[in-house]
């Protein structure tokens, strides 16, 4: 059988679901090191500084940054997910709904990378 | 006398624009096989498809019925796009002069631009897409008000003529083999929207599950790729909804 | 798994991700005022350690992702990886206990 392929793959509607998985998938592999870092204050608080310190690399804050708005995109693309499976979808509605997730996103990452400097 | 000589061997006289067309030939394991198609005002993709059979190789196998838009059995995949052929206006699909034309998606293909429309029926089948009547001879007629919000819902997806365009275009239909599509959701949603029936529950349970309505991802493809601007996303976020109900109340 | 249970699936990553938007939106907020402090172990933890309020958002923070994301892998696994079976359903199991556990071990670990 003929498989789609990448044509017709282009409205906003399919970026969000695309961006919904892949953040899902990123955050999914975060969270262990994340809790594992956490965990480092069970030992002694210079542990979590020490590793904290670490976090302090450029390369480490542009990840962190990465993280926030893959997180705050998750969490508005699943607010609209909410919102389509409860409330109903409505094409004419949709794809603001999109723009604001997306815009959302970035205006939670452009914060939180404003605050680290 | 002047004119463009075609690779069939014949001339083409007048306006020598030519389409540069990549149709599938064979089976699953056939490839796509070029052809030059003079270029006419208001040209259709099936006016395209048709011209190759007649002038070039009579052997191509397709489908059409009613050629203006109504039937949905010329439904082919037009450069990379699930369409109706019938109303795929070459001036505004082929870019730069080119076209490729192959079977729909997602179904097995019969040969060259005939698919096999069994799977996608008996998905219908399954997802109870079949009306259950419970009224009997003597009883009166049914009144349903159309303004009623159950029937505006049913009203507003009901005109699907199957065509299987939503179904060549979702990707839970490629990911999960058992994913009874867009289709046969939409019209069971039409159903469960439809006070007269008398198979509620049952279809209820047939629509659930991960073969079902929660296998949707809101990609909405289904809704993009309709000719007739339906929305089976918002049909399986109903079945979502009714669904969740019925779980609650016990009744799935 | 049945319709009814499969359904129940839906529903149990549906109502997780209700309780996530709340704590990930306090989250969200809370990393924001955080780093605008500088972030430093004596900054975060004097604000978690001893208090049982934090504690138990967490530890709801906790749960709420222990079910969603293994449901979500779940799903992307039988799609993308055509992993569908008994085996699969217990790897995101083991997903969601490891996840609990070092979420536990961490909410533990900065409010005790």
């Amino acid at each position: 059988m003929i498989r789609s392929d990448w044509r017709g793959r282009g409205h906003p509607a399919y970026w969000a679901f695309l961006l919904h998985r892949l953040s899902g998938i990123l955050l999914a592999l975060f969270l262990p090191l994340h809790f594992l870092a956490l965990g480092q204050a069970l030992a002694r608080e210079d542990a979590l500084d020490a590793l904290l310190a670490w976090t302090e690399r450029p390369l480490v804050k542009l990840s962190e940054i990465v993280l926030v708005f893959l997180l705050a995109a998750h969490l508005a693309g699943g607010l609209r997910l909410l919102v389509v499976e409860f409330a109903g979808w409505r094409r004419e509605s949709d794809k603001a709904i999109i723009a604001a997730a997306a815009g959302a996103a970035a205006f939670c990452a452009l914060i939180y990378a404003l605050n680290l400097i | 006398m002047n004119g463009t000589a075609l690779t069939n061997g014949s001339t083409m006289r007048g306006p020598d624009k030519l389409l540069r067309v990549s149709v599938w030939r064979g089976g699953a394991g056939g490839r796509f096989k070029s052809y030059e198609v003079p270029r006419q005002d208001s040209q259709t993709v099936l006016d395209v498809v048709t011209w190759i059979q007649r002038r070039v190789d009579s052997s191509l196998a397709y489908r059409f019925a009613c050629r203006v838009g109504m039937c949905g059995s010329c439904a082919m995949t037009v450069n990379g796009i699930p369409r109706w052929t019938c109303r795929a206006h070459v001036a505004r699909v082929a870019a730069d002069d080119r076209l490729e034309i192959a079977p729909l998606a997602n179904l097995p293909i019969v040969r060259d631009l005939v698919v096999d429309m069994s799977e996608f029926f008996d998905k219908w089948a399954r997802a109870k897409g079949r009306f259950v009547p419970t009224a009997k001879r003597r009883d009166d007629f049914a009144r349903v008000r159309p303004s009623s919000p159950a029937r505006r819902a049913a009203d507003a997806a009901i005109e699907c003529i199957g065509c299987a365009v939503c179904y060549a275009a979702c990707d839970v239909v490629a990911w999960n083999p058992a994913y009874l599509g867009p289709a046969a959701l939409n019209r069971a949603w039409t159903l469960v929207r439809d006070e007269r029936d008398g198979a509620h529950r049952e279809r209820l349970a047939a629509v659930a599950g991960d073969a079902g309505c929660h296998a949707c991802h809101t990609h909405t493809l289904c809704a993009e790729r309709c000719p007739a601007r339906l929305s089976p996303t918002a049909s399986i976020a109903g079945l979502k909804r009714a669904t969740a109900l019925a779980a609650l109340r016990g009744e799935l | 798994m049945s319709a009814r249970t499969e359904t129940r699936v839906w529903a149990a990553q549906r109502a997780s991700a209700a309780v996530l938007a709340l704590c990930v939106a306090v989250h969200l907020a809370t990393l924001i005022v955080a780093v605008h402090g500088g972030l430093s172990a004596a900054a975060i933890l004097g604000r978690t350690r001893g208090s049982p309020a934090w504690a138990a958002f967490y530890t709801l923070f906790v749960v709420a992702v222990a079910i969603h994301a293994p449901l979500g892998l779940r799903t992307i696994a039988a799609e993308w990886l055509a992993w569908k079976s008994r085996t699969a359903d217990i790897a995101c199991t083991a997903v969601g206990i490891i996840l609990l556990v070092l979420g536990i071990r961490a909410v533990v670990a900065v409010t005790l």
